[in-house]
């Protein structure tokens, strides 16, 4: 299924923060959304996952628009998010972060429950399996049972891929995955998201602004700034448009 | 795997354990009746603290009203036991299971605009609904006369015997665990500890608030009815404020979200209360009022996330889990 | 008409007095997030010293306000370094036990007889009451003069607020204690101070409470502290202009409904006014929302 934006716009007073923005993933693309601080990366993840509703413009997914939907729905219809700032189930064990995700999957109902019947024992046994198997990507199996805020940076990062994850999306939207990370883990990042996008058959829009991942593994690049996209193309064209360099560097770089 | 036969086994005879062998002390008269009636109470409060842990330990709503509910309950099925179930035991069940789903109906219509509060407001919110609620109490009389107003309910019989007080902590406690350890209790869990990521998981974040709180108000409305049938007589100035303090002191003293915590907090409270009653000389019993809060500020000082923090009961801890 | 006259009068004379209280559960608020329950027990405390220096020390009025401000302000400053300063770093629902706490016991430790005792007692009136009647309507000097202080006090927490180098620096900690602190603000004394104003306030609405209703005891803080809790939140919490203005509502209503319809309903009205503005608006009526970056 195709997520396609038209016209994308968001005030916040007079602040245009997203300016009639054009964007479109279709199945299983990889598509990179970068830009200078501030340009309304964010915002548009915000706008398509229903946490903001949209001044203007459409966001749609397969026939369906996303505007005016509540954001589980939004989950639910196949969109998932991580956050800029790790948002983490902090007092929760690493399983119950992946298992919460899973919540709209499970296979008992809550009479089953209260009444701890077979279906509620098989229900769980099913839960931990897809969640050992969602770790076991990130090689997080090993610290399932402990408390997520507890948990070093770089794996409080893949641990809320992994959750997002489980909340089976047709399309992934990541914000800055790879803040924080060393180059080492940087590399393993790209392998990861590589992975989960052959493996699980889904769209990733990454927002990032360490060029080596975007640059590595990002089919197609959208730039934005000041809240509206001044470039698109593959990342080879991205590196050398000049407004992007003005963008990023000022308007007074010779241009080489 | 559990056998779940063998674990129904298990409850089952602590139940008969707990009931029969305390209504024997009662009978045999080896037991002060007093102490009976105070453990009778402790066991109340700590059904109806259950139900604040769930709203506010778990969920994350913090209620300043639960009083009311407890009232609501408590006032319901005294009147429906008064009116029409006179000494039946069976009546009684129903007019308890009526109690809480008064409360319950009334937790949802509260709960639809209220909810969406933030909290501090939400709280403000709840203590508003609590102190309305006191007030219709005063003058329920104006529309139902049996219910006394602010003279009081008497005629209450006295319903709430030491197997009923047990059965329903035994089920409150089950209730509660059953439901914390499954998708849905984690669900509700989610909400706590960060809304907007839970909304953005798939969580549809208002409908367990509202399950959350009305299952809570539920425990506080059947607890109150069976309060109302200990003691036999219902004034409004039982359900004011004050009680709905009492009960988020509980709550907070045992640890925010812990129900062994809950549960010895709850006991601790009305033993506490009652004990200093007893201790202290006949002129300084108004001292208890000065000490308790004294002990409640040393306590916070001390020990922030409460007496049991994070820790549980052996049984009341989820398998699967840590 | 007179009537009604007569009544916004008298719901003018309780909402100044609430007013005085709201503004320091509005500012200690405003700046560490706190819901000071304790703050009701200030009020009721500057009145006890207004009975005190009244009665037995016979000073003059300004000299009783003075006291009572001087009494309050130790009094609060007291307990936020004992109690609360502890605890900033902690759950919040811990200082809101704590709050509580020390609410409960200075309400009871004052009742006990060899503090204050626990009965009603009468507050003397410091000076002779004069009324007069402006076409039809009483109006006394009583009134006046809760006017005219409430009104000075405003002004000099206007003049704080927003003309000295403390108050700059309170609104700093309630916008952002972390880098307030880091741009070499004393958050702690800030913090101090904001809770000693605010407390001064309360032992002024003590005074002039009692002077107005002239019955106090040990319990009185609590519902006026309740009420003024309330308006702080009508008029949306941490906003100053909001809670006199919250206050003015409660009183008004509370007085209203009093007089035309019972006054066993006083004290529900203002709280289903209070549910219905926070539908309407919830971060009540001059509040801003503080929106929640994702």
């Amino acid at each position: 299924m195709t997520l396609e934006i038209r016209g994308l716009t968001k005030y916040f007073g007079g602040i245009r923060a997203v300016d009639g923005v054009d964007l479109r993933i279709a199945e299983g693309e990889l598509v990179g959304l970068i830009g200078t601080n501030g340009s309304g990366k964010t915002t548009v993840f915000n706008l398509l996952t229903g946490f903001y509703q949209p001044d203007a413009g459409s966001i749609t997914f397969g026939e369906k628009s996303l505007v005016g939907v509540s954001p589980h729905r939004i989950n639910r219809l196949g969109i998932a998010r991580t956050f800029q700032n790790v948002r983490l189930f902090r007092n929760l064990t690493v399983m119950d972060n992946v298992r919460i995700a899973h919540h709209f999957y499970r296979e008992y109902g809550p009479l089953s429950a209260l009444f701890r019947t077979g279906r509620y024992y098989r229900g769980e046994k099913k839960l931990q399996e897809k969640v050992e198997d969602y770790l076991s990507i990130f090689s997080l199996q090993s610290r399932i049972n402990e408390v997520a805020g507890n948990l070093p940076y770089g794996d409080q990062r893949k641990l809320e891929i992994a959750r997002a994850l489980a909340s089976e999306p047709k399309v992934l939207l990541l914000d800055e995955p790879a803040a924080g990370m060393n180059s080492f883990e940087v590399r393993r990042l790209m392998e990861f998201i590589l992975e989960i996008r052959d493996r699980f058959k889904i769209s990733i829009l990454l927002i990032e602004h360490q060029m080596r991942l975007v640059m590595g593994i990002c089919e197609r690049l959208a730039v934005m700034d000041f809240g509206q996209v001044i470039a698109r193309g593959r990342p080879e064209e991205i590196r050398e448009n000049r407004k992007v360099i003005e963008a990023y560097l000022g308007e007074d770089v010779p241009f080489e | 795997m559990t056998n779940p036969l063998r674990n129904l086994g298990r409850i089952l005879s602590a139940y008969v354990l707990l009931a029969a062998g305390i209504t024997l002390l009662q009978a045999t008269g080896l037991a002060n009746p007093y102490w009976i009636q105070i453990l009778e109470l402790a066991c109340i409060v700590a059904i109806s603290a259950q139900g604040l842990n769930i709203i506010y330990g778990y969920t994350g709503l913090f209620s300043l009203g639960h009083a009311a509910f407890y009232g609501i309950g408590a006032y319901t099925s005294a009147y429906l036991m008064k009116m029409y179930g006179g000494q039946s035991q069976a009546a009684f069940f129903l007019a308890l299971l009526a109690g809480g789903g008064v409360a319950a109906a009334v937790a949802y219509l509260i709960g639809l605009p209220t909810l969406r509060l933030t909290s501090d407001y939400l709280g403000i919110a709840t203590l508003g609904f609590g102190i309305i609620m006191k007030v219709v109490f005063d003058n329920a009389d104006t529309f139902l006369p049996e219910l006394g107003g602010a003279r009081g309910m008497t005629g209450i019989a006295k319903m709430s015997t030491v197997p009923w007080v047990i059965f329903f902590l035994l089920a409150s406690l089950l209730i509660v665990r059953n439901t914390i350890y499954s998708s849905y209790g984690r669900a509700i869990l989610s909400i706590r500890e960060d809304e907007i990521a839970a909304e953005m998981m798939g969580i549809d974040t208002f409908r367990y608030k509202m399950v959350g709180f009305v299952i809570g108000c539920a425990f506080a409305g059947v607890a109150g009815g069976l309060y109302a049938h200990l003691y036999t007589f219902l004034h409004p100035s039982n359900f004011d404020f004050f009680k709905s303090i009492d009960i988020l002191v509980i709550v907070v003293l045992g640890g925010l979200g812990n129900m062994s915590g809950t549960l010895v907090a709850s006991f601790g409270w009305i033993f506490l209360l009652e004990g200093l009653r007893v201790v202290l000389p006949p002129g300084y019993v108004e001292l208890r009022w000065v000490l308790i809060p004294v002990l409640l500020i040393v306590t916070m000082l001390l020990r922030p996330q409460g007496l049991f923090g994070t820790r549980e009961f052996p049984y009341l801890r989820g398998r699967l889990y840590r | 008409m007179e009537y009604f006259a007569q009544q916004v009068i008298n719901g003018l004379q309780l909402g100044f007095v609430y007013a005085l209280i709201a503004l320091g559960y509005t500012m200690v608020y405003g700046i560490v997030r706190l819901i000071n329950f304790a703050h009701g027990d200030v009020f009721m405390v500057g009145a006890f010293i207004g009975l005190y220096t009244i009665e037995r020390l016979q000073f003059p009025l300004p000299v009783v306000f003075l006291s009572a401000i001087i009494g309050c302000t130790i009094l609060a400053v007291l307990i936020e370094q004992l109690a609360y300063r502890p605890l900033r770093h902690a759950p919040k629902i811990a200082s809101l036990i704590t709050a509580i706490g020390v609410s409960l016991f200075l309400e009871y430790f004052t009742s006990l007889r060899q503090v204050f005792g626990p009965n009603f007692y009468s507050f003397p009136r410091p000076f002779t009451v004069v009324g007069w009647e402006v076409r039809g309507i009483q109006v006394t000097n009583i009134q006046l003069v809760i006017l005219a202080v409430t009104l000075v006090c405003l002004l000099m927490l206007q003049f704080i607020v927003y003309r000295t180098k403390m108050g700059r620096a309170m609104r700093a900690v309630s916008y952002d204690y972390v880098t307030a602190g880091l741009m070499g603000v004393n958050v702690n004394m800030v913090i101090s101070f904001t809770f000693g104003v605010g407390a001064a306030l309360a032992g002024v609405g003590g005074v002039l409470y009692g002077i107005a209703y002239p019955q106090v005891n040990t319990f009185m803080g609590f519902m006026p502290g309740l009420k003024a809790f309330t308006a702080a939140v009508l008029g949306g919490i941490g906003n100053i202009p909001g809670a006199v203005l919250g206050a003015l509502i409660m009183g008004q209503s509370e007085t209203m409904v009093s007089a035309y319809l019972s006054s066993t309903y006083r004290d529900g009205i203002a709280f289903v006014i209070l549910i219905l503005v926070l539908l309407w608006k919830p971060t009540g009526i001059l509040g801003t929302r503080r929106s929640e970056k994702v």
